[in-house]
């Protein structure tokens, strides 16, 4: 479903902050994979991760979605493929605008805007049923302008945006890093549901191993740019902490007691 | 102190009432236009300034050349397109910051209107020529009942365009950068749309308020965002204080043209004070400075390092009171 080939990006190039964030990667994702990446500070995870969405152009190599070749096209172009949900929970919706205004602008996702109504009579009904899926009680407040709403709420609003047209492959970046942890688990309870119900092509970046290890159904981590693990299957579902651990320290070669790199 | 009052005629209040309506209506155009970008994209357009001359020089010119009024006001409206697209692509395809590409768009088109008119102004025949909107007094309601009946289309037109597809996007353009290209929205696409647009709208206004008053003159636009940003403000402080809560567009667009309309009326009665016309200028600056800081001061009472502080000194004197 994803193919990353060999890709490069390099931050303020000649000059004396020049830095590699992502060096020769490649990776492959089958259609349905949950990926989960994990990896220290700088290790390039939100670089891979927003050179997949178009963020920015790449130094080198190719993108590829479901055999379509994405390199030179911008965000916005690969939104029919891409649904997204952001770290920071006030990225994902518009503020001022109606929940169910931003639902039916992600309804559109990809596609050509014209111009019918932005919002129909059908819509409202499907938006409702949707809604009630996340159990928070939004489906009663679909003229609530979304900037009212908590960041939990925002960001379980933006999940549900993010598959509201089925994408082919779902970006989730650090997506419940900025809320307290009892909506931070559900969230991910949320996000665990509609990938598995809606057979998600994912991939999640997280900074909790735990999570990395009980989610999905592959394992990457990334250092200095590159993949430096890559474990599914019956392996990944027997992953432990401890082993992880011990693994990162004996292929960085870095002798770590704490977890504070992976987790930082 | 009592010559002066002597001297107000109320009657003449009465009398400049009417021609302070239809320049609000006229006014209200031109304010619409600086909502879509100030308001909804969240940009600050300076070449309004530009294009409502613009609109002015072109519909004069036209109508000089014998053509009918009301037709030369869709030229002005494209004129104003195309001055409004060259901002937006100053801004989105070469980085211009917004505020520069406008200033920059003002400065050229002073030139550009110079080179329409020939000369820094142009005047009509009033009496001649078949003008259905004209200062003209025995024709002033007239007037007024025209601009409101296309005020009033205009502003179903504005707000039909922001409920559909598109007009969506362009909202959300303006709320949510980052979201709205995540969802497919080309940004770009849309500041450039808004900005053609809301140029389109404030040249129209200039070529009817050149008609209306029977000349263009190049600096007739001098000022003109201030005039729009101060109908904006006062326009949305009367529609909270009326509903205290989310209004539709259509009732938005509306308090906006109220807005113009107010402002128009409350410079009749400025002037009619004898109020110095030289410093209306000044005193719809402090007006503008005054509405657009009273939300954020409003804020400050109860949320600053002050107010704080003198929480924290309370609580040393025993903080019981």
């Amino acid at each position: 479903m994803l193919r990353v080939e060999e890709i490069t990006k390099i931050f303020n190039p000649g000059t004396i902050n020049e830095k590699v964030a992502v060096d020769k990667l490649s990776l492959h994702l089958a259609p349905g994979e949950f990926v989960t990446v994990i990896g220290g500070n700088g290790a390039g995870k939100s670089t891979l991760l927003n050179a997949v969405a178009g963020t920015w152009p790449v130094d080198g190599g190719r993108i590829t979605i479901d055999g379509n070749d994405v390199t030179a096209l911008a965000d916005f172009q690969r939104a029919p493929y891409i649904g997204r949900v952001f770290q920071d929970p006030m990225l994902g919706t518009a503020p001022d605008m109606w929940l169910e205004e931003n639902l039916a602008l992600a309804l559109r996702r990809g596609q050509k805007r014209g111009i019918k109504w932005g919002i129909s009579k059908e819509e409202r009904v499907f938006y409702r049923e949707r809604l009630e899926t996340l159990g928070l009680g939004l489906e009663d407040r679909l003229s609530t302008k979304v900037g009212l709403l908590s960041g939990g709420q925002r960001q379980a609003i933006t999940l549900l945006m993010a598959t509201l047209k089925q994408p082919k492959l779902l970006l989730l970046d650090e997506h419940t890093a900025a809320l307290d942890p009892a909506t931070a688990e559900k969230v991910l309870e949320l996000s665990d549901n509609m990938i598995s119900e809606g057979n998600l092509t994912t991939l999640m970046i997280t900074h909790n191993m735990k999570d990395a290890i009980r989610l999905g159904n592959r394992l990457i981590m990334m250092n200095q740019g590159k993949i430096i693990l890559d474990i599914s299957g019956e392996e990944k579902k027997h992953l432990t902490k401890q082993e992880l651990l011990d693994r990162f320290a004996e292929i960085s070669g870095v002798q770590e007691e704490t977890d504070s790199v992976l987790l930082s | 102190m009592a010559s002066y009052f002597a001297s107000l005629n109320f009657e003449a209040l009465l009398r400049a009432c009417p021609g302070g309506i239809a320049q609000g209506l006229i006014w209200g155009i031109m304010a619409l236009g600086v909502y879509f970008t100030f308001r909804i994209l969240d940009l600050a357009d300076l070449s309004v300034d530009g294009s409502f001359a613009t609109g002015g020089a072109v519909s004069i010119m036209l109508i000089l050349n014998g053509w009918n009024p009301e037709l030369t006001l869709i030229i002005a409206f494209i004129a104003g397109l195309l001055a409004g697209a060259i901002t937006g692509f100053l801004h989105t395809k070469l980085g211009i910051p917004a505020i520069l590409a406008g200033i920059l768009t003002q400065i050229a088109l002073y030139s550009i209107n110079l080179n329409i008119m020939g000369k820094a102004n142009q005047a009509i025949n009033v009496g001649q020529t078949s003008l259905r909107i004209t200062s003209n007094v025995d024709l002033i309601w007239r007037t007024i009942l025209i601009m409101f009946i296309g005020v009033i289309i205009l502003m179903g037109l504005l707000y039909r365009f922001l409920g559909i597809e598109i007009g969506c996007a362009f909202r959300a353009t303006g709320n949510n950068d980052v979201m709205s290209r995540s969802l497919g929205i080309n940004t770009d696409h849309m500041k450039l749309l808004g900005l053609a647009l809301s140029n389109g709208l404030v040249a129209m206004s200039g070529g009817l308020l050149a008609q209306y008053q029977g000349f263009a003159d190049v600096n007739m636009g001098r000022g003109a965002i201030v005039i729009g940003l101060a109908a904006v403000v006062i326009g949305e402080v009367i529609c909270e204080a009326i509903y205290h809560r989310q209004v539709s567009y259509f009732h938005r667009l509306s308090f906006i043209v109220i807005g113009s309309i107010v402002y128009y009326l409350v410079y009749v009665l400025v002037l009619w004070l004898k109020f110095p016309a030289n410093d209306m200028k000044l005193l719809t600056a402090v007006v503008v400075a005054i509405f657009l800081a009273v939300p954020y001061l409003k804020n400050k009472r109860t949320n600053s390092f002050r107010y704080a502080g003198n929480m924290a000194k309370k609580m040393e004197n025993g903080g019981e009171e």
